[in-house]
């Protein structure tokens, strides 16, 4: 009798990448629930469209590139990928955006540079940014909180929205975003820029109604919720913190000296923490382990770099957020990250 | 005494990078003391079971041995005798499959047992301290003693070393999941290993020893605690619990803060490791002259009824041993010598169980399920973050696959200990190990086939010289005759004798006549010819 060969270890850690993918796209969940509350059902049909999209792209760039195409399904990385894409454009974009984005990000992000594992970039932010270069009015008609809102939008409306352009009563997205007062609502992170721009002091930027929160409605609760997600992937050791303590001082402390500076023209550190997508950033876009650093200095070193140019871009540049680009930017210097963070092996004069 | 040292004898533990927690699943075989194993039939005994060259082979087929008796003798290279398990009759001396992952086979002693076990007259010693360094060193060497923690180091050889120590360290930890063997040793024969240790650091010259044992082995804890009292040359550390607490490296980084060099020995930082086993085995050697023949082996998994530990004569076959257990073997049956971490699977079952052997492990599918299919590497770093030598798993793992051996070695390659914490933890069930085994198995060959071609061409280029010098020889020998027959002519020419170039020039001119006379001769006839 011959017995079955086998490679040591024997003993396995049962946790796969699947399982990996899936802490991370469940860890969404408060996330996406909040900006349900907040922003409406966009949300979903966005999610829909991706998850379809990425399917049907990852399916095609596998058998394009002769591999078996259950096993690329199988990992769950493309579900990641449309869902964080999905999360991250405006709810009420029209279909052919998220559509769009999400098999640039599939087919030419990851699978044109060898698929998983292989890519350069984050694929999720690299559709972000091509979506937001190429169609700047629809990337940036975010729908203004439901509190704010003079009408609400049914769930049959949204999809409306979303297929058609406008509601069944006529509106389209940019009748919807209107205020109180007939003007346009911008997200807060625009609306300050523009405001602060415009030579206005802070507390006056700060006086529009979308700031009646902590940080601006709505946005303040979704980021508070996606760093409750981040937390758990950190509880679960699905990522480890330095990524996303990294991104927050490189990007708070920073904000905190200018601003303390420039009391009067400066965005506060508590609205660069919890408006846009800085938190879904620190935790979950930065923290793609395919395009991050890989030793734990290295990834302190990235986040730090990811937080800096988003303070840099949101003071200085010309779009009002700035996670896609820094995390884009970052994952160029990731092999130059890894070079010079490499831990002294044992034995070559390291110290205990 | 320095801050480092004050640390050290303060008991302070360090702590090394990375390391994993595997489900340790020791109570499965460590409940019951070791049982002695019945007599085997046939006894199959590698010439070589340690580090080193084989002994020299001290008997024939046909012959009768005795228990204990030395099969083979000391020899060049740290080559270690081997002895008799019991007493039979040698039947073969060839080739046979050895415990070893590559299932070559090598020279093995087969000896078929007679059942009456007669051991040899032993030679016990009442005090070490009275006979020299030297003869005791002798006294191991021919005991066949070789580190018995698992890499089969003689323990002679170790300890041979005259380099100044600072501390000896008795390894008991045992951080691999499933094995108990050490475990067990420790609660039942805390003593010996004791004396062992004293007898070890006796001949190493050496002031103190540290005594390491896991924190998961209260048992082992307690039994040595109770006795330490007594050797103010001895100190006890309790280690966490951690994989691999127990590598020589890491044992080394946990319980004084220094490291080995890259490929160093621990005595370049005053240090020697000897593990529980091997001291244990000191003891018996030195005190009662008794050989290695026999150790202690964990058998476990849950396909063997009867797990547990068990003295097995060396030489036994597994499938006896397994036999003897209960074994229900499953289909795909995994046979594991070794630990679940860095054992290596049997494909048959009559290899002998060795030196080294220290765990027989059958698991089912369910509590050690088999490798998956590899996936992509999704650059994750959880390999690197459990990396207890701090390299980059992922990375030697991209260049082992492309066969870059000099970005191998820049990411030292080397230095892996083949733990294999890197693929417990990876989710894509990369077998990472595999593949750096495979790369350094083809690295140490490149550098094989290097030194030979450099013999090679030193070889040829020497014949290349040595045929150019005689052709050169040759040419020359030649040039000087001509040149001494011209001469000896001229001489002749010039003392009136015939010159010999004037008999060429007379019979160039003879056969010129002849022709012309041929040619008249046939113009004539043709002339005739017409005419008529």
């Amino acid at each position: 009798m011959t017995f079955k060969i086998a490679a040591s270890p024997h003993a396995h850690q049962r946790r796969t990448t699947q399982q990996v993918m899936r802490w991370v796209y469940l860890a969404l969940i408060p996330g996406v629930l909040v900006q349900t509350y907040f922003f409406g059902f966009g949300v979903y049909v966005q999610l829909a469209l991706a998850l379809l999209t990425a399917w049907v792209a990852e399916g095609l760039a596998m058998r394009l590139r002769g591999r078996p195409v259950a096993h690329a399904w199988q990992d769950h990385t493309a579900i990641v990928t449309a869902v964080l894409l999905a999360i991250s454009i405006p709810a009420l974009a029209p279909w052919w955006i998220i559509v769009m984005g999400t098999a640039f990000a599939i087919i030419v992000v990851k699978h044109v540079y060898g698929g998983v594992g292989q890519n350069l970039f984050n694929p999720a932010m690299a559709g972000y940014v091509l979506l937001l270069i190429s169609f700047p009015v629809q990337m940036t008609s975010w729908p203004i909180p439901n509190e704010l809102a003079q009408l609400q939008v049914s769930i049959s409306d949204t999809v409306s929205l979303i297929f058609s352009g406008f509601t069944q009563a006529g509106y389209n997205v940019e009748q919807l975003r209107m205020g109180a007062d007939g003007i346009t609502m911008a997200t807060p992170l625009d609306s300050l820029r523009n405001d602060l721009n415009h030579q206005l002091t802070l507390s006056e930027a700060l006086s529009k109604p979308i700031f009646d929160d902590l940080a601006g409605i709505g946005w303040a609760w979704v980021n508070i919720a996606f760093l409750l997600g981040g937390l758990v992937l950190i509880k679960q050791k699905i990522i480890s913190w330095h990524i996303p303590g990294g991104m927050l001082v490189g990007l708070l402390v920073p904000a905190a000296i200018y601003w303390l500076f420039n009391p009067d023209q400066a965005i506060t550190p508590m609205l660069h923490a919890l408006s846009g997508a800085t938190m879904l950033g620190a935790f979950f876009i930065a923290t793609d382990p395919v395009t991050a650093a890989t030793s734990n200095k290295g990834r302190w070193v990235f986040g730090l770099l990811i937080g800096f140019l988003v303070f840099v871009i949101r003071t200085w540049g010309g779009y009002p957020d700035a996670v896609a680009f820094a995390v884009l930017l970052a994952n160029m210097t990731v092999p130059v990250i890894d070079k010079y963070t490499q831990p002294i092996a044992y034995g070559h004069g390291g110290r205990s | 005494m320095s801050a480092a040292t004050k640390a050290i004898e303060a008991g302070q533990i360090w702590t090394f990078p990375g390391g994993i927690h595997p489900p340790e699943r020791k109570e499965l075989s460590n409940q019951t003391p070791i049982a002695p194993l019945a007599l085997a039939q046939e006894y199959y005994l590698p010439l070589k079971q340690h580090s080193g060259a084989p002994g020299e082979l001290l008997v024939q087929v046909g012959d009768q041995v005795k228990a204990g008796q030395a099969l083979t003798q000391v020899g060049a290279n740290n080559g270690l005798p081997v002895h008799a398990p019991t007493s039979g009759t040698i039947t073969a001396i060839g080739p046979g499959i050895i415990a070893h992952p590559s299932g070559l086979a090598d020279t093995v002693i087969t000896i078929t047992a007679d059942g009456n076990d007669e051991h040899i007259a032993l030679e016990p010693l009442a005090d070490y301290t009275q006979i020299s360094r030297a003869d005791l060193l002798e006294r191991i060497k021919n005991a066949g003693i070789a580190g018995l923690g698992g890499a089969g180091f003689p323990t002679a050889q170790k300890l041979a070393l005259q380099r100044p120590l600072d501390y000896l360290i008795i390894n008991g930890v045992e951080c691999e999941p499933y094995i108990s063997a050490d475990d067990r040793l420790m609660r039942e024969h805390a003593q010996t290993i004791i004396d062992g240790t004293e007898i070890l650091l006796h001949i190493a010259g050496c002031e103190k020893a540290l005594i390491a044992i896991e924190a998961n082995k209260p048992e082992a804890i307690a039994a040595f605690e109770a006795l330490l009292d007594k050797h103010p040359q001895l100190a006890l550390r309790v280690v966490p619990v951690k994989y691999p607490s127990g590598g020589e490296k890491q044992l080394i980084q946990l319980l004084t803060g220094r490291q080995v060099p890259s490929r160093g020995l621990p005595i370049d930082v005053g240090l020697v490791m000897q593990n529980v086993g091997t001291a244990f085995a000191v003891a018996q050697a030195v005190l009662q002259g008794k050989p290695l023949i026999e150790r202690v082996v964990t058998v476990t998994g849950e396909n063997v009824e009867k797990p547990g530990n068990y003295w097995v004569r060396l030489g036994t076959p597994v499938a006896y041993l397994l036999e003897q257990c209960g074994f229900k073997p499953e289909p795909d049956q995994r046979v594991i010598m070794g630990g679940p971490m860095m054992g290596f699977t049997l494909a048959e079952l009559a290899v002998p169980v060795v030196k080294i052997t220290n765990c027989i492990l059958v698991p089912s599918s369910q509590e050690l399920a088999p490798a998956q299919d590899e996936m992509a590497c999704i650059r994750c770093g959880a390999c690197a973050d459990v990396c207890p030598a701090q390299l980059l798993p992922q990375q030697l793992q991209w260049l082992a696959k492309a066969k870059d051996y000099d970005g191998l070695d820049q990411q030292n390659l080397f230095d892996c200990i083949e733990c294999g914490a890197c693929a417990y933890v990876c989710p894509s069930e990369i077998p990472l190990v595999h593949y750096y085994r495979k790369a350094k198995a083809e690295i140490r060959n490149i550098a094989r086939e290097k030194a030979k071609a450099e013999v090679a061409r030193e070889r040829f280029e020497a014949r290349q010289e040595r045929l150019e010098r005689e052709k050169q020889e040759r040419l020359e020998r030649h040039r000087k005759a001509a040149e001494a027959r011209k001469k000896a002519q001229a001489e002749a020419v010039a003392q009136g004798g015939d010159n010999p170039q004037d008999a060429v020039q007379a019979a160039i001119a003879r056969a010129k006549a002849r022709k012309a006379a041929q040619a008249a001769a046939a113009q004539q006839e043709n002339k005739e010819g017409d005419d008529a």
